[in-house]
């Protein structure tokens, strides 16, 4: 069996903080993305989904240490830092920033923008570089036409689906989606969702879904891994976590998101806060919150199988396996 | 709870004793649009926004109304002409009774301490340098209320309590840097509830909150609802209206195009929009998977309505006569208000 296409093994990240001490906003964090599957890193603010997506980027800021491994098709591409990882980003790995559709820059019209990222990696000059962002806009739904279009001129949706073109400017095999919806309508997020859909199924592109949304996660996502104070607490195939959650955050979570297919459940808020993470954590991070804590989560409990390729940090599921 | 309904001829009339706390209609809210010297020397037409463009709705005590649409709906400056941020270009609010769109600075004061806002983003809307005791004291300051400092200290108390935010003692003191996203939005509804209003204008209220304290902020405004508080929420997300709101009137491009009891306007929606948007909602069940309705395009801009009903550029149902007649809400058969000409 060939290695998987992307695996993350062990992924720890440090960020100094101002005045002294440690940010330990990822506390090993394992998971693989096989060819053209979609993978949903879900969890409240502050868990380290986006840390962890920039990590395997590799694009950490300087305040940030990084330890683990991210294995692209075998290669750790994160052992020799910037000159191991830079031939894959972009190239094999691309990123659509949170907010990217903001980022945009103003004063340059979304063509160009593109054509100067396809000419940074020697990937045609002047017309042929136009030429492949025509085709790279029209991709995305955008027709080639407006490429002379300022982002003003452009509406949100637009401006994302420019954002997601330029991700794509080198073809990679991985694309990694940071809340690509959150900041937009409902419609406007089921045309980027199809979109994305629509990509991943025509291009062979895998992704990684990184959001707080969980529906959004169960529509378009094959497996989800859910996380919790930089850590995993559960991951699985979406089906399996809805359905049957092992780890009480995911059935909690799922608790909290309100449902128009279920008007009279009950909609509950999960009591108290993620844990800080500047300090060490003892046991279970979640169990100030839970609500089946009991005495054994004073000891943190490891990622285990819990069968049909999924795993779960919960005592409770070796109790009911043993 | 319900108390009113709409005629065809778009008068509110009230089907029972409960008076309507708030009456807006016919409400329009214009934003006019700079010419420039350009346009000035060339006579160019004056053009505005047409932000909102007639609608009518009620609101009594105990009651929650979701206003629900897309960006550039109408929704929030509904909500800003409500609370007189923007003077509507034409209608009436009537609140308790009195219209609201005719009074000076000077006789709207007393009642703005009767409506009362939150924000959606308890990030920037607290002040950095307060604690949250001067947060929430600050208003009984602006409108001169509250007596003696012990006795406003005991108002601010009371109000951190009707939050939840209890003991007080724990939070008094705190910065909102302390203080996670969800208690941020509790202490943003304590600043408003201190003025003891009757409607409070929610715009937003828990978009910008972690899913997981979501659904707390929400219990928390529907218990201030069934202690009799009215409030007006603004949201985009129909989930969160469908589950805590008691009717929905669903804005698309400054008119109410559904308007109904909450899980009526869910559950059996009239209207094309509605439906659309209804569908392409994603659910939490990944077996529940499916494309919806994913209308084309996006909400076409404020300043060229479409002619007839404005929704037909992109309606999938849409036929000759939407282009020229424009539909008006009227009841429809399963009994709540629609604007289609299909019903």
């Amino acid at each position: 069996m060939s290695a998987p296409l992307l695996q993350v093994d062990d992924l720890h990240v440090w960020f100094d903080l101002q005045g002294g001490g440690e940010l330990h906003a990822v506390q090993g964090v394992g998971f693989t993305l096989e060819r053209g599957e979609r993978v949903g890193l879900v969890g409240e603010s502050g868990c380290g989904k986006t840390t962890t997506a920039l990590a395997i980027m590799g694009l950490l800021p300087p305040t940030a240490s990084a330890a683990g491994r991210v294995l692209l098709e075998g290669v750790d591409v994160l052992a020799g830092g910037e000159s191991t990882i830079r031939p894959h980003r972009w190239v094999d790995m691309a990123i659509v920033f949170q907010g990217a559709m903001n980022a945009l820059n103003p004063v340059q019209t979304v063509g160009k923008q593109i054509v100067e990222a396809l000419e940074l990696h020697g990937l045609g000059h002047g017309s042929a570089a136009r030429a492949r962002t025509g085709e790279l806009l029209e991709s995305v739904g955008i027709p080639s036409a407006r490429a002379g279009r300022f982002p003003h001129e452009l509406s949100g949706g637009m401006r994302q689906r420019a954002a997601i073109a330029m991700a794509l400017a080198c073809n990679p095999k991985v694309l990694i989606a940071d809340e690509p919806t959150t900041a937009l309508d409902v419609m406007v997020q089921a045309q980027i969702l199809e979109l994305l859909d629509a990509l991943c199924r025509e291009l062979g592109l895998a992704l990684v879904l990184v959001t707080h949304d969980l529906p959004v996660v169960a529509q378009l996502c094959d497996r989800s891994v859910v996380m919790y104070a930089g850590r995993v607490a559960e991951q699985g195939p979406v089906d399996a976590l809805y359905h049957d959650p092992r780890h009480p955050y995911t059935r909690l979570l799922f608790a909290a998101t309100p449902d128009l297919d279920d008007l009279e459940g009950r909609v509950v808020s999960i009591p108290g806060a993620p844990p800080r993470l500047d300090r060490p954590l003892a046991g279970c991070p979640f169990r100030p919150r839970c609500d089946r804590a009991f005495d054994r989560c004073t000891v943190e409990p490891p990622l285990v199988p819990v069968g049909h390729g999924r795993s779960a940090a919960c005592h409770l599921t070796q109790v009911a396996v043993t | 709870m319900d108390t009113l309904s709409l005629t065809r001829h778009g008068a509110w009339h009230q089907t029972s004793l409960m008076k309507a706390l708030l009456e807006v209609e016919d409400l329009v809210v214009r934003y006019p649009i700079p010419r420039g010297i350009v346009g000035t020397v060339k006579r160019a037409p004056a053009q505005a926004v047409h932000a909102v463009d007639g609608i009518s709705f009620g609101l009594a005590a105990g009651e929650m109304v979701a206003l629900v649409g897309e960006s550039g709906c109408g929704k929030t400056s509904t909500a800003q002409a409500v609370m007189r941020l923007v003077d509507p270009e034409a209608g009436s609010i009537r609140f308790e009774g009195r219209d609201l769109t005719g009074l000076g600075v000077r006789a709207l004061r007393p009642l703005r301490r009767r409506i009362q806002m939150v924000y959606q983003d308890p990030y920037e809307s607290l002040d950095p340098r307060f604690r949250v005791r001067q947060a929430v004291e600050e208003p009984l300051a602006i409108h001169r209320l509250g007596g003696s400092r012990t006795e406003r200290e005991e108002r601010v108390r009371e109000a951190l309590e009707r939050v939840e935010l209890t003991p007080p003692e724990l939070f008094l003191e705190r910065y909102p840097h302390e203080l996670s996203g969800g208690q941020r939005q509790r202490v943003a509804i304590a600043a408003a509830l201190v003025l003891e209003p009757v409607l409070l204008v929610a715009d937003e209220p828990v978009s910008m909150l972690d899913v997981s304290v979501r659904a707390g902020v929400l219990s928390l405004l529907d218990s201030l609802k069934r202690q009799g508080l009215a409030i007006l929420m603004i949201t985009h997300d129909l989930s969160t209206a469908a589950r805590f709101a008691d009717r929905i009137a669903v804005m698309y491009l400054g008119r109410i195009v559904e308007e109904g009891p909450a899980v009526d306007v869910v559950r059996s929606p009239q209207h094309p929009y509605t439906r659309a948007l209804l569908s392409v909602v994603p659910r939490r069940d990944p077996r529940e998977r499916h494309t919806g309705q994913v209308l084309r395009g996006e909400t076409p801009d404020a300043v060229h309505i479409p002619s007839g009903c404005r929704f037909h550029p992109r309606c999938p149902l849409a036929f000759d006569t939407c282009r020229v007649e424009e539909p008006t809400l009227a009841p429809t058969p399963v009994g709540h208000d629609a604007a289609c000409l299909l019903i």
